[in-house]
């Protein structure tokens, strides 16, 4: 079924008895040509593109839970392109683009909103290193604005500009940022891969893999043994306990990330808002909820709930920057699990084990990566050999020295 | 979340500062392999369930301490002084959801 919007007006009219399933309930194959672990963001554009860059439809995405049950449905949705490093710089542009065509490709509204992301700086030493973010963005051919304090003003006349500790001397604007609805897009690429003949089978947890000889030949289930020569493993906060079915210990350790939502306001913030010295960030939904989070809770944890001194840092944060939230009420919290790298940056690659691949290491910053990851990672499933763009997401980097820290802070899981 | 040290009591966690998993205490001898380092710095068994990690009482006695706690639950199992281990880390790990 098309949607378009005569579908809707049609449906409105005879009482919308016309609309099916957006995909279908299969039971499980004896045997695929592949299988995707996990049904989240990554899982399903992988499938999708599997199927629709490389023909490869006799495949399967295999979820424990229901489709979008982990972090693609806990993230706040900001989707941007502002990375330096070469590695993740043409990763990350890809991944905008691919944004860009996302809702006539799926024919589905995944709500893309390009409404401009401001990061805030509030010092010399920070404005040049924004200064050369920026022109490393357009070097890119991205796009950056460096805005000084009355250009920022314009934006966002509502800040504290004279708070005392980080007064705010500019920041950097992304136009082309913004933010999507995280649900729709896991929707939608699950209903693109089920109408190109994918298997999205749920309640289906993986509890072992099968390696004879050096290659993948198929995966134990919930759901019983099924076979295949390929197999992707896209499980994000759980990758170490899916690797391990390999014999495989990861340079990853998930920790736990909170985020919040107020109750429903009329439109006040209109951008997307990095406060990074204050760890915090913001947008309002198209609800009219303000969205916003800030760092991780910093000890590693499965627990998808944080505690409350984080809590009560956001809201100090957020106060801070912007006093006008203070009357606004939350409504809800919530904590995801990042599978976090000693980089901050990801892993998309070849395994020791053949036919057996390995997508993990997105942090806190993998809702934005979700088309070009699937794009990537279904190119390295289809091809054997890694896409262009993901060529530097190696697994044996962290052994090699050859780091890709966005942020400089060190081999430590925590401080990406 | 509160954190029992041995030498100050249970205290706020906002007292302590995060470093990872016991691992760091598996330092490489200096001519060690690099794959040792590799090990040490970034592999991780990264448990759900019972793990030991490294906390640094920042704000109470400055001592690191090693903890035990459940990664699912939050629930605080014990800690030790790091000086006071003699043993590699793993011979104390307790068993747990891997
Ligand atoms: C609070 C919060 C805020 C965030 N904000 C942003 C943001 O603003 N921008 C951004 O870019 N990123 C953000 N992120 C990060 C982003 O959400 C994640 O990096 C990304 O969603 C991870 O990839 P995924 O969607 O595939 O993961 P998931 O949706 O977690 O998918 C993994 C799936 O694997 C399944 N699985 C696990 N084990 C098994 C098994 N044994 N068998 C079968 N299935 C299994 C899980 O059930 C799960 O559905 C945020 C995350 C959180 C928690
Ligand atoms: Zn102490």
């Amino acid at each position: 079924m098309r949607y378009s919007g005569l579908k809707v007006l049609g449906e409105g009219l005879f009482g919308n008895k016309g609309w099916k399933p957006a995909w279908r309930d299969p039971a499980p194959k004896a045997e695929y040509d592949a299988i995707i672990i996990g049904g989240g963001g990554h899982g399903l554009s992988t499938a999708y593109y599997l199927a629709k860059n490389h023909g490869m439809t006799n495949i399967a995405v295999l979820e424990k839970g229901y489709l979008g049950s982990g972090n693609i449905g806990r993230n706040t949705t900001i989707v941007r392109a502002n990375y330096f490093l070469p590695g993740n710089s043409e990763f990350y542009s890809h991944s905008l683009k691919l944004w860009e065509g996302l809702e006539s490709e799926l024919n589905y509204n995944v709500m893309h909103s390009q409404r401009g992301l401001i990061n805030l700086f509030h010092s010399d030493g920070q404005r040049d290193a924004f200064a050369r973010r920026g022109n490393a963005m357009i070097n890119q051919g991205d796009d950056a604005i460096l805005l000084d304090r009355e250009g920022v003003r314009e934006h966002l006349p509502y800040l504290d500009f004279e708070q005392t500790r980080f007064p705010i001397y500019g920041g950097l604007l992304h136009p082309r940022g913004g933010t999507a609805r995280h649900d729709a897009v896991a929707w939608g690429y699950a209903r693109g891969a089920d109408r190109r003949g994918v298997d999205l089978i749920q309640n289906c947890e993986v509890t072992g893999i099968d390696v004879s000889n050096g290659r993948v030949t198929g995966v134990q289930t919930t759901r019983g043994a099924i076979r295949a020569k390929k197999v992707g493993i896209v499980v994000a906060g759980r990758s170490s306990q899916v690797a391990a079915m390999a014999g495989m210990r990861l340079p990853i350790e998930s920790h736990i990330l909170q985020a919040f939502v107020s109750e429903g306001l009329k439109p006040v913030i209109h951008h997307v808002i990095s406060f990074g010295m204050g760890h915090f960030y913001i947008s309002q939904s198209d609800k009219g909820g303000l969205v916003f989070g800030g760092d991780l809770d910093f000890y590693a944890s499965y627990a998808a709930r944080g505690n409350l001194p984080m809590v009560e840092h956001v809201m100090e944060a957020g106060m801070t920057l912007m006093p006008m939230i203070g009357r606004a009420r939350v409504l809800r919290s919530w904590g995801g699990i990042m599978d976090m790298s000693p980089d901050g940056s990801p892993v998309i690659d070849r395994t020791h084990v053949d036919g057996l691949f390995l997508n993990c290491g997105w942090n806190y910053g993998g809702f934005k990566a979700v088309p070009a990851s699937g794009w990537c990672m279904a190119h390295l499933m289809a091809t054997g050999q890694p896409h262009d763009v993901a060529r530097r997401f190696r697994l044996d980097r962290f052994a090699t020295g050859h780091l890709i820290d966005e942020e400089g802070t060190g081999s430590q899981h925590n401080l990406h | 979340m509160r954190i029992p040290c041995p030498l100050c009591g249970t205290r706020d966690r906002r007292e302590f500062y995060y470093y990872g998993s016991d691992d760091y205490l598996n330092r490489p001898a200096a001519d060690a392999p690099a794959a040792a380092w590799d090990d040490m710095l970034h592999n991780r068994d990264n448990p759900a369930g019972v793990t030991r990690d490294l906390w640094y009482h920042e704000t109470g006695c400055a001592q690191w301490l090693a903890v035990t706690r459940n990664t699912v639950t939050h629930e605080i199992l014990g800690s030790e002084l790091v000086a006071d281990l003699k043993t590699g880390p793993k011979s104390a790990r307790k068993g747990g959801e891997k």
